[in-house]
């Protein structure tokens, strides 16, 4: 019963430290809870929604993808690339590019899989490498001049809501089900909770790591796109550092680190806090210096608190 | 006290939460003798030398080294007082080489820096007094198994041993090895080191050990002096319990002659041309002590692990399962012994822990069938009683004897004919025991089933099983219908020591 409650609270929990943020910073800066501002305010975490999807479910696995950023920044390059150097159909490129950001994931699920390589080096690789191959597609330099079409992704509206935002959410719809109503889904809980058990039970664990990196190779590409139409600009540096920010969502929504345990809902609230609080620091004029330190103190908080639950569980 | 007793275990007893693993149990060590100490798997010989190494605080009782009394130890007591233990898995860190591992943690210095020439003088020293050739250069990686014990030895003398344990050391090594292991033994007890040994080697233990001391159930049972007993008669103490017939009956209502699994000369895995036949309705227990191989042939049957050589043939068809999913499309489940590690998945919720198997035959489009998963798991929960409020509850919050249930129902539900047990009623309770071997009887009798049953109780294991096949050291010694079942020969076929050369480092 009693863990019951504590299980309960920490679902809950991220939806209350959501809720105090919120009406902090529309006690500091009424501007903060503008339907407008919150809005901008979804609109500015929407990429790190959509890379949230495959990033959970990476980390329910236990491990984890540092490429998502470089993905993002590789997927700029190229798909700008296909559309103005190559003057490639918009639809065609998008195809492509998402298809080649999947299979970027499908090389780290070959790593950690089949190689057997530590998740954290095999995607640090990817990451290295693909940031390396962006820039030698753009020789360093921005490319400009999308179709006016290619703006509504990231610059578009269904009547007041920014077509990003949709694809966010439309995004999280996809993870969620994916999660609670595929057999994928099970899986991936099987896996992060017990690797031994779940290859016992019959799972092929290797393949269930292949599908997953190869979902957050695709999800880092979808960002990466709206990213694009979103600066109307592809640029080499465009991803830089998302991974983490992305990492931050996930397990601040209450994804363990140590895999087997998560819901979509919470890396919905976990996203929204990073939105509200870099969203509200802005509003409050605090220097971006400080608000890279309050997101580490977030980040260490979030996984502080989940490892302090295992440790009581073991004891 | 008699002074000629260099340590005196007295009247200790052990108990953890719900068991006591060692019940006044009185151990008395001779200088310069060897004290062989044997008993079957659990019969408490591990927590008894834990007592004397400090790993394990016993409950009541009393520690004497030396005519020193102790409540209990703690390792660096022991080590003070000269008691050092040579484990099965040694110590070493496999980088360094010979000399730094016998210093290791206490390195000769000069100055600040450590003196590599002074440890390998030292270490040349002490591995002649043992008169091994061991450079004290050569990295501990390169040495054989064997050798690697040696370092531990001269180790353990290094550090001014006088009272030596030795946990099983003749099981990681090669026949000639165990000769020179021997020799070392021996010199060590001329002298006037004294030295516990434990062993389930039974020939061993007549060659080596002045006396004898039997432990059974953690209870000890007799002392003996080696020259003046028989092996017939040690074997009786090491089994001797009286068998209390609480096991439920079985009904022969199947024809037992339907052969569901046949295995012919199976190699690999450790272990070596294992032939047996599981027929439907039957159980056929696998005997042997820990470490015989039997949960190694299980990983083989199920695909967890692949065999090098022989056939396996299941109900009529060549199979090589690659992986435990192959292994379980045709039919074969495996029910794990470590239930915590390999069977439940202690986060996930009865209902899909019952379903986890079959997910990817029911779904449509990848899309599960929420309704069929609980009617699954609903009626697992009838037929096999399973106790809990609710199927969503998670698997951890249930005793381990539902636990059981619950990956028991997996296997059901995933069709399987034949159903590999290890150790089906480690940790439960036994209430719960009961009902699990009712449960077993179901499977074979109402069910059909073939079952597999891996067993270290001698109790279990002839209480329950149709045949007996024993194993000893990755080789099958012998094989028992029910009218010849006696834990003597069980036991004598389990401790026969695979006497082949060639045997991997």
């Amino acid at each position: 019963m009693k863990e019951k409650v504590v299980y309960q609270l920490k679902d809950k929990a991220i939806w209350v430290v959501l809720a105090v943020l919120v009406v902090a910073f529309s006690i500091a800066n009424p501007r903060f809870l503008t339907p407008s501002n919150q809005l901008t305010l979804l609109r500015q975490v929407s990429m790190y929604g959509i890379a949230s999807i495959g990033m959970t479910f990476v980390i329910l696995l236990g491990d984890i993808d540092l490429a998502t950023g470089s993905i993002i920044s590789f997927v700029n390059i190229l798909c700008a690339y296909l559309m103005v150097n190559m003057g490639m159909n918009m639809v065609l490129a998008i195809v492509i590019t998402l298809i080649i950001s999947t299979l970027i994931g499908t090389l780290n699920g070959f790593m950690v899989s089949t190689i057997g390589m530590p998740a954290l080096i095999a995607t640090f690789a990817t990451q290295t490498a693909f940031q390396g191959i962006a820039l030698i597609i753009c020789g360093g330099l921005p490319i400009n001049g999308f179709t006016e079409k290619f703006k509504i992704f990231g610059q578009g509206y269904v009547g007041i809501v920014p077509v990003p935002v949709i694809i966010m959410i439309a995004c999280f719809a996809v993870g969620s089900f994916i999660l609670n109503k595929t057999y994928f889904g099970r899986y991936f809980y099987a896996v992060g909770g017990n690797i031994e058990a779940a290859k016992l039970s019959g799972i092929r664990v290797g393949r269930t790591k292949y599908l997953v990196f190869s979902i957050s190779g695709f999800f880092a590409g979808l960002a990466g796109i709206v990213m694009l139409s979103r600066t109307n600009s592809g640029m080499s540096n465009a991803g830089l550092g998302y991974e983490f920010e992305v990492i931050t969502c996930v397990v601040l929504g209450g994804v363990s680190v140590t895999g087997g345990y998560g819901k979509m809902s919470g890396v919905v609230a976990g996203t929204c806090i990073i939105g509200a609080l870099k969203n509200g620091m802005v509003l409050m004029n605090i220097n971006s210096y400080i608000q890279s330190i309050v997101l580490g103190v977030v980040l260490a908080l979030a996984v502080g608190f989940d490892c302090i639950q295992k440790k009581r569980q073991t004891t | 006290m008699s002074k000629e007793y260099v340590l005196q275990l007295q009247h200790i007893r052990k108990e953890y939460p719900g068991v006591v693993a060692l019940k006044d149990v009185t151990l008395e060590l001779k200088q310069g003798e060897i004290l062989a100490l044997i008993g079957e798997n659990g019969a408490g010989k591990s927590t008894l030398i834990k007592c004397c190494s400090g790993a394990v605080v016993p409950t009541s009782g009393k520690i004497v080294v030396n005519g020193k009394e102790f409540e209990s130890m703690t390792p660096q007591l022991a080590a003070e007082n000269g008691i050092a233990i040579i484990y099965q898995e040694f110590n070493n860190v496999k980088e360094l080489t010979a000399a730094e591992n016998l210093f290791l943690g206490r390195p000769i210095k000069k100055g600040i820096v450590i003196d590599k020439k002074a440890m390998e003088r030292e270490a040349d020293k002490a591995f002649e007094q043992l008169r091994i050739k061991i450079d004290p250069k050569s990295l501990m990686k390169n040495l054989t198994v064997g050798y690697q014990q040696m370092v531990e030895i001269a180790k353990a003398l290094q550090q001014d041993a006088k009272i030596l344990i030795m946990d099983e050391p003749s099981a990681p090594l090669t026949s000639a090895e165990v000769e020179s292991m021997f020799r070392v033994v021996e010199r060590l007890r001329s002298e006037g080191i004294s030295i516990i040994y434990i062993s389930h080697r039974l020939e061993e233990i007549y060659r080596l050990s002045d006396r004898i001391l039997v432990l059974r159930d953690g209870e000890y049972v007799k002392t003996l002096v080696t020259k003046e007993s028989e092996i017939q008669e040690l074997i009786k103490l090491m089994v001797g319990r009286e068998l209390t017939e609480n096991y439920p009956l079985r009904s022969d209502c199947i024809k037992k002659d339907e052969v569901v699994l046949e295995l012919q000369d199976v190699c690999g895995n450790g272990d070596e041309k294992i032939s047996l036949t599981v027929r439907k309705g039957e159980i056929l227990g696998l005997g042997g002590l820990v470490g015989a191989g039997r949960t190694e042939l299980a990983e083989m049957i199920f695909g967890a692990a692949h065999k090098k050589s022989g056939q396996m043939i299941f109900r009529g068809q060549e199979i090589n399962p690659k992986s435990p999913r192959e292994a379980i499309d045709l039919g074969i489940a495996l029910v794990p012994e470590d239930r915590k590690r390999h069977g439940a998945m202690l986060g996930i919720s009865i209902k899909n822990n019952i379903n986890m198997p079959i997910y990817a035959k029911n779904a449509t489009l990848s899309v599960i069938n929420t309704k069929a998963e609980m009617q699954t798991a609903e009626k697992y929960r009838k037929s096999l009683a399973i106790k809990t409020p609710t199927l969503h509850q998670l698997i951890k919050n249930l005793s381990g004897g539902n636990q059981q249930k619950v990956i028991l129902a997996r296997w059901l539900a995933a069709n399987s004919e034949l159903i590999i047990f290890d150790e089906p009623t480690r940790g439960i309770d036994v209430g719960a025991k009961y009902e699990i071997y009712k449960l077993m009887n179901y499977l074979v009798e109402k069910e059909g089933k073939a079952i597999l049953m891996i067993s270290s109780e001698m109790e279990e294991l002839m209480g329950m099983s149709d045949r007996i096949v024993v194993l000893s050291e990755g080789r099958m010694t012998g094989e028992l219908k029910k009218e010849d079942f006696s834990q003597e020969t069980i036991m004598e076929y389990a401790s026969v020591a695979n006497t082949e050369e060639g045997k991997t480092v």
